[in-house]
């Protein structure tokens, strides 16, 4: 773990007794049961807000707490590990990340303060087709109109302002588009983890230019992966030590299953995945909040070896738990289904891997 | 290269089968699934569904090394692949399946009397009865020996209670080959294998949702149900050693499932949803090397299928080495799986509605159920103690007996 400020850690045992209290997975089963048209429970989004979460990263003049990204993710690390379903990643991280790092003062000055106080949901549409690839863009923008369509956005439904890639003369360029703009239209996304996602459809939409082109995209897309790694962490640490707890509790054969070496040594060696991939997560986050050169081999490190992590942990909590694993009254499947979203988001293990290796120049 | 049979006889039957399923397969249900495989068993069958069945199960041709006598098609097993030739060519499936034909008929065939076998087995080759494995309970999974579904002995028949769980197609079936405890003092050697008519007062199933939303599945309790004494499949508490032979058949059916694959390949899969390089080669050198291993390790296993089979002629039937088929096969299975999810992206995560097309929205569904295809049957690792107690020899630490 690493060295907190007592800011810091406050900041995540608040985060954490808030989630127990407030939102077990229970609530995330209700959430998906009631089939609610956002994909998370916008009650629990305001407590969250109001707590000063969605504007961890924001800066103070702009109503946020200016805590970096390092604090960011003791939250979503927390929020994570019951699974709990929230726009902080899309609008809190990302798309605030695309502001902050892009935008004029008229820009931060109009979202900044409501995407901190909760009161807009913002989100990257950035992907064309069935995975991330953030270089191939199609959308255009002419005479300050955006025209294409975006894939697999988060909080898509939800979102009051995308933050959207696109070329203008060739040149691929970050523009702020309002949901309400009548140029623009969405198809809801019934996803295998229950979490809110839109299919975006933009024709002569009034667009807005932030400034730093295909670099400003890039740098957002590492304050996403990294705060999403974060997430994944947290579930995959709490999935894990679900798995752990039954190990020791169930019976088979007049022993307890976790007294099985075959089964000791994969829980040893999930362990290990955590630690390490704790170390890549952390390091990620502490590179944007010192603002180092090495956050992209960083972030895509992070990643890749979280997406590793959490698809070796959440096949292994359905396996060791057996029969009642498979049961959807279990939250082992849910573990299970977000994980392979949050793989895919921002970039797959294998798409890391090879921006890696680009950036090393393997 | 192994010798699987052939020759003139063989043509002159292929010929047969060919004609016969020319003159009774109904067009309509070209290309379809088995309507008994999964949900679609809930709906009642259409007529061409229900002429099919009974056109083939009166032919015996659905169970076809099943002895005539029984009513099975008496067939060799070269001529049994000549059938499943022909029907794949036709894209007509085998209407007479479940778990009657994939473990409990061959289990009877060898463990039954006379008498159990003309009752029972002709009703699994005509299709006209289904069949569920009342195995596993709450506290008896890994440990099936540890049951306690306990049957007691009134004279002319058994009064059973307690829970089983798990029991796939319970909601379906008419009948239940059943482990139940008879003696509470030993263990293993206190199991007897029984057959209970699901359709009694005492029987009540309750459908469990799986990870991928369908209901496959029962909790089963049976509340003094009675178990006729003629049900009895072996002696009075010696039904672990025919539970053990079942579940050798159930593994050999599972272990099947990394054979082959319904639907396109995973290299046109990715060439769709991926795109190629200028060499026209999958665009993701990653995903596109962890493809070629699994294609390759599909092929081994078949090869491996087919070197088994063709050294078990002669055996009789399957073994311990069943446990390496299925572990093999269940794992490069839920690895495909897994690829096909990756290949598909964003799609391959779809729930639900018009985003997403029918066959990306069965393979989340298929991925999901397949993680079962390690639990059930014997989890990956009893097929891993098999193979290391049985097979390599190693000693046994736990207390596991
Ligand atoms: C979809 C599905 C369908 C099924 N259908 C049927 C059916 O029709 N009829 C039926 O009777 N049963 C059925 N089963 C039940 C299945 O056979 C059991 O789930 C399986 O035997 C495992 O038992 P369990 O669930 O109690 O897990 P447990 O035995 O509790 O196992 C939990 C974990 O511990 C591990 N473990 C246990 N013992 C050891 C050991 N000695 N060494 C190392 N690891 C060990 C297991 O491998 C597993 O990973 C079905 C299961 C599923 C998921």
């Amino acid at each position: 773990m690493a060295v907190l400020t007592e800011e810091q850690s406050m900041l995540r045992d608040s985060a954490k007794s808030w989630v127990q209290e407030k939102s077990p997975v229970t609530a995330f089963r209700k959430m998906r049961d009631s089939g609610a048209e956002l994909g998370y429970d916008v009650a629990a989004w305001n407590e969250m807000a109001e707590m000063g979460w969605a504007g961890v990263i924001i800066p103070e003049e702009y109503g946020g707490s200016n805590f970096g990204y390092l604090s960011l993710g003791l939250v979503l690390e927390e929020l994570g590990r019951t699974l709990t379903a929230s726009p902080l990643i899309a609008s809190g991280l990302a798309a605030a990340s695309a502001l902050i790092l892009g935008g004029n003062d008229a820009q931060k000055g109009e979202w900044l303060p409501k995407i901190a106080d909760g009161s807009a949901v913002a989100t990257l549409a950035v992907d064309e087709g069935p995975h991330h690839r953030p270089d191939k863009v199609e959308a255009t923008v002419s005479g300050g109109k955006l025209t294409g369509k975006k894939t697999f956005v988060l909080e898509g439904m939800a979102a009051n302002v995308f933050v959207v890639s696109a070329k203008e003369n060739g040149q691929v360029e970050l523009f702020l588009v309002k949901a309400d703009d009548p140029g623009v239209s969405r198809q809801k996304l019934s996803l295998a983890d229950s979490r809110g996602a839109a299919n975006v459809e933009f024709n002569g939409a009034a667009a807005e230019k932030l400034s730093g082109g295909a670099a400003l995209l890039e740098k957002v897309l590492d304050r996403a992966r990294a705060g999403i790694s974060a997430e994944m962490l947290g579930a995959a640490t709490q999935a894990f030590e679900t798995t752990l707890d039954y190990l020791k509790t169930r019976v088979q054969f007049g022993q307890v299953i976790g007294s099985f070496q075959a089964l000791q040594h994969r829980a040893a060696k999930m362990f290990t995945e955590l630690e390490l991939s704790r170390s890549a997560v952390e390091a990620a986050l502490a590179a944007i909040d010192a603002d180092s050169p090495d956050v992209p081999e960083l972030a895509s490190l992070a990643k890749a070896k979280m997406g590793d992590t959490f698809h070796l942990i959440s096949n292994e909590m359905v396996q060791m738990h057996g029969g009642i694993g498979m049961t959807d009254a279990h939250d082992a499947g849910f573990y299970l289904k977000r994980a392979r979203a949050a793989e895919a988001a921002y970039g797959n293990q294998a798409f890391h891997r090879d921006r890696y290796a680009r950036i090393q120049g393997y | 290269m192994a010798d699987f049979g052939g020759g003139a006889d063989l043509d002159t039957f292929r010929k047969e089968v060919r004609e016969w399923v020319e003159a009774n397969f109904p067009a309509s249900l070209k290309g379809k699934p088995n309507p008994m495989a999964g949900e679609g068993r809930a709906e009642k069958p259409t007529a061409d569904q229900e002429a099919w069945r009974k056109a083939v199960g009166e032919k015996g041709w659905g169970t076809p090394t099943w002895p005539k006598a029984y009513g099975g098609g008496g067939l060799s097993p070269a001529e049994a692949r000549v059938i499943q030739g022909e029907f794949a060519r036709a894209g007509a499936y085998n209407p007479i399946g479940g778990m009657g034909v994939m473990m409990f008929g061959p289990t009877l065939l060898e463990y039954g009397t006379e008498a159990q076998k003309n009752e029972h087995i002709p009703p699994i080759c005509r299709g006209d009865l289904q069949w569920c494995q009342g195995f596993s309970e709450p506290g008896a999974g890994s440990d099936l020996a540890a049951l306690s579904t306990k049957a007691e002995d009134k004279g002319d028949y058994f009064a059973i209670t307690g829970q089983k769980v798990w029991t796939s197609g319970a909601q379906y079936a008419d009948w239940c080959f059943c482990l139940v405890r008879t003696d509470p003092s030993k263990k293993h050697e206190g199991i007897s294998f029984v057959l209970i008519d699901m359709h009694q007062p005492g029987v009540e199933v309750r459908p469990i949702v799986l990870i991928n939303g369908q209901a496959p599945f029962c909790e089963t309790f049976f509340t003094d149900a009675r178990a006729e004494k003629k049900d009895l499949v072996g002696p009075l508490n010696g039904g672990w050693t025919i539970a053990k032979r079942l579940l050798q058949h159930e593994r050999s059916g599972i272990s099947g499932m990394g054979g082959g694959m319904m639907g396109p390949s995973l290299s046109d899969l990715a060439k769709k949803y991926v795109g190629v390089d200028e060499e026209g080669r999958i665009d993701d050198q990653d995903l596109r090397n962890r493809i070629i291993r699994n294609a390759m390790e599909t092929k081994v296993f078949q090869q491996t299928a087919f070197r088994v089979m063709a050294e078990s002629r002669g055996n009789s039937g399957p073994s311990a080495a069943t446990s390496i088929m299925k572990n093999a096969g269940t794992w490069i299975a839920q690895e495909r799986h897994e690829l096909t999810l990756e290949i598909m992206g964003h799609q391959g995560l779809g729930w639900e509605g018009e985003a997403f097309d029918k066959s990306e929205l069965e393979i989340v569904r298929a991925w999901l159920y397949g993680k079962a295809f390690t639990i059930f049957g014997g989890s990956q690792e009893v097929q891993s103690n098999i193979v290391s107690k049985r097979i390599l020899g190693l000693p046994d630490l736990t207390q596991a007996k």
